[in-house]
């Protein structure tokens, strides 16, 4: 299982300065990092190789963070390699609420991150179809 | 100049009869006071037990204080001092914590409201032809329907308009010639600028006066006013709680608001010591009413700041004058017209598990509007991390706020420790509004 962070953060100048310093001076490598704008506010989503620490470090500094649990499923980095994947959650009531994706060797591999409503029963779904679902450590080690 | 009067008698009559007729006023005031489970208890700490207890109008000085909070308490029956039966109409107006204040009226209540109302408009020297414009709210607002019966009374021809809708407003003036407007200053300075927008010339119109109140505004505005449409603006002064409009009114001098002394008994207080003044300095304008029957006030903190004229008034009339509003001696606030307490907001925020205890009011003008955007900080324990979440938690919020004060604000969703802080004196409204 894989936990990504996801922050809550005003949209105005030097926040996400704030944000990477705070993780750097932890030594918390960030592998991905997506951000939910809403104007006058946002919630930046990242994916780290210490997600306890990070956690732990962002709300030190006052910050409103929440751990949340995510899906990182190995795709095939070719045309097709998605859609695969999304062939097999539709019409199979996975409900979803974000999903970004990153490329960990060209041409080769992809991870898509996805946020699920129910966590267990998507996980299962995706697995029973054959792809692979990354843990926190392999994830982390990429 | 022309003087008219509406009700000569009672307008210019001498200060020792006027006296004599408050004096008995209040003696049946008090008596009234005394049929409403909220005085009795009240007067009775003070040993007023009848109407023998009141000798003279000095005897005031024994009555404790009205506050808003007491109206609040006493909601929604507490003050009301006849049988339901006699009642004809309600007014309510916000409260400071959300729980309303209510005035009842009998029809005899009604009656002398409106005979107020007339006095006003005749005194500003409207005469029966001409065309009233009524552009304040209709409803549990007391400018719309007040002003209405009091217009028709003295035998204008009224447009009840209601507020808002500026191009009907316009065109309303034009096709039946409105010679006189009731409304905020704020919204007949949008008015002015609007003709040509409209394509409206001011030949087309027949407008020669306005009857501005409802909110602060100073002499420099009201001159502002007057040069952009050509016309007399006279003041006029009023809360809920005596009524509504119908208070004090500007005579053709424009030289400070009448207050009729034969309904309402004046005091000025200073608001820190609540000692009253002898002389005229500037302070808390207190009143008890004089001829309310369903819902007597005594002493009642009106909160506003002002100051009296004694001097005689050119017009004739002996009825002292009072200075145009300067302030408010609470954190009352006036957005669009409605009365707002920070304290209702603050409650609204405080229910809601998922936004912390610290937040700031901030208060612009949008055109002609004013608009609150309300700044709270979210709940790090509480955060879940789901956009959505946020989404409805700042529509909850919205909506709770907008039930409670009436006006719709923006929500704005800030980071934990941005805001300044709840403990001490910490500034929690910020009023943008460019004082007009």
């Amino acid at each position: 299982m894989a936990e990504q962070i996801n922050i809550f953060v005003e949209n105005k100048q030097g926040r996400l300065n704030t944000i990477t310093e705070i993780l750097f001076e932890n030594d918390v490598n960030i592998r991905a990092i997506v951000i939910a704008d809403r104007e006058k506010f946002g919630v930046i989503k990242i994916l780290v190789d210490k997600p306890l620490v990070a956690y732990k470090a962002l709300t030190d500094a006052g910050l409103a963070c929440a751990l949340k649990k995510v899906l990182a499923i190995i795709i095939d980095d070719r045309a097709g390699g998605l859609h695969n994947l999304t062939k097999t959650f539709s019409g199979r009531g996975i409900d979803i609420i974000d999903a970004y994706g990153f490329v960990i060797k060209s041409n080769m591999k992809a991870v898509l991150c996805v946020e699920v409503k129910d966590y267990e029963s998507a996980k299962a779904i995706v697995e029973d179809n054959g792809f692979r679902i990354l843990a926190d450590s392999d994830l982390y080690k990429l | 100049m022309e003087i008219k009067f509406w009700n000569k008698q009672i307008e210019v009559i001498d200060r020792d009869s006027l006296r004599k007729l408050q004096l008995e006023r209040f003696r049946k005031t008090v008596e009234m006071a005394l049929k409403t489970t909220f005085y009795k208890k009240r007067l009775a700490e003070v040993q007023i037990k009848s109407i023998d207890d009141i000798r003279s109008l000095d005897d005031i000085k024994r009555i404790p204080f009205t506050t808003k909070n007491d109206l609040r308490d006493a909601y929604p029956y507490g003050l009301l001092s006849v049988n339901k039966e006699n009642v004809v109409r309600l007014h309510t107006s916000s409260g400071t914590t959300g729980t309303p204040t209510v005035i009842y009226h009998t029809e005899e209540d009604i009656r002398n409201w409106t005979d107020l109302i007339a006095r006003c408009i005749c005194a500003s020297g409207v005469n029966r032809g001409d065309v009233f414009q009524n552009m304040t709210t209709y409803g549990l607002f007391t400018g719309g329907l007040g002003f209405h019966y009091g217009a028709e009374k003295m035998g204008v021809l009224v447009i009840p308009a209601s507020s808002g809708n500026t191009r009907r407003q316009l065109k309303l003036m034009k096709d039946f010639g409105t010679t006189v407007v009731h409304a905020t200053p704020g919204y007949l300075l949008h008015i002015a600028s609007q003709l040509g927008t409209y394509g409206i010339k001011r030949p087309e119109l027949k407008l020669r006066k306005a009857f501005l109140g409802a909110e602060p505004y100073s002499e420099e505005t009201r001159r502002k006013i007057e040069d952009l449409l050509e016309i007399e603006v006279y003041n006029s002064y009023g809360l809920s709680e005596m009524n509504g409009p119908g208070v004090a009114f500007e005579c053709v001098y424009k030289n400070g608001m009448h207050l009729w002394e034969d309904s309402f008994l004046m005091e000025v207080i200073d608001p820190v010591t609540k000692e009253a003044y002898d002389d005229d300095s500037e302070g808390e304008l207190v009143f008890t009413t004089l001829t309310r029957t369903a819902t007597p006030l005594l002493r009642y903190r009106t909160r506003d700041l002002s100051r009296v004229y004694s001097d005689i008034c050119p017009c004739g009339r002996t009825h002292k004058r009072i200075a145009r509003i300067k302030g408010r001696s609470d954190d009352m606030l006036i957005i669009n017209g409605v009365n707002v307490f920070p304290s209702q907001i603050e409650e609204v925020l405080m229910k809601n598990p998922q936004v912390g205890t610290n937040y700031l009011i901030e208060i612009d003008k949008e055109g002609v509007l004013d608009r609150v955007t309300v700044k709270t900080e979210i709940n790090s324990k509480l955060f879940t991390g789901d956009i959505s979440s946020l989404n409805r938690l700042e529509i909850a919020i919205k909506e709770q706020i907008r039930d409670t004060i009436l006006v719709n604000p923006l929500i704005e969703l800030h980071e934990p420790l941005s805001l300044p802080v709840s403990e001490g004196k910490a500034k929690r409204v910020i009023d943008n509004r460019p004082q007009i």
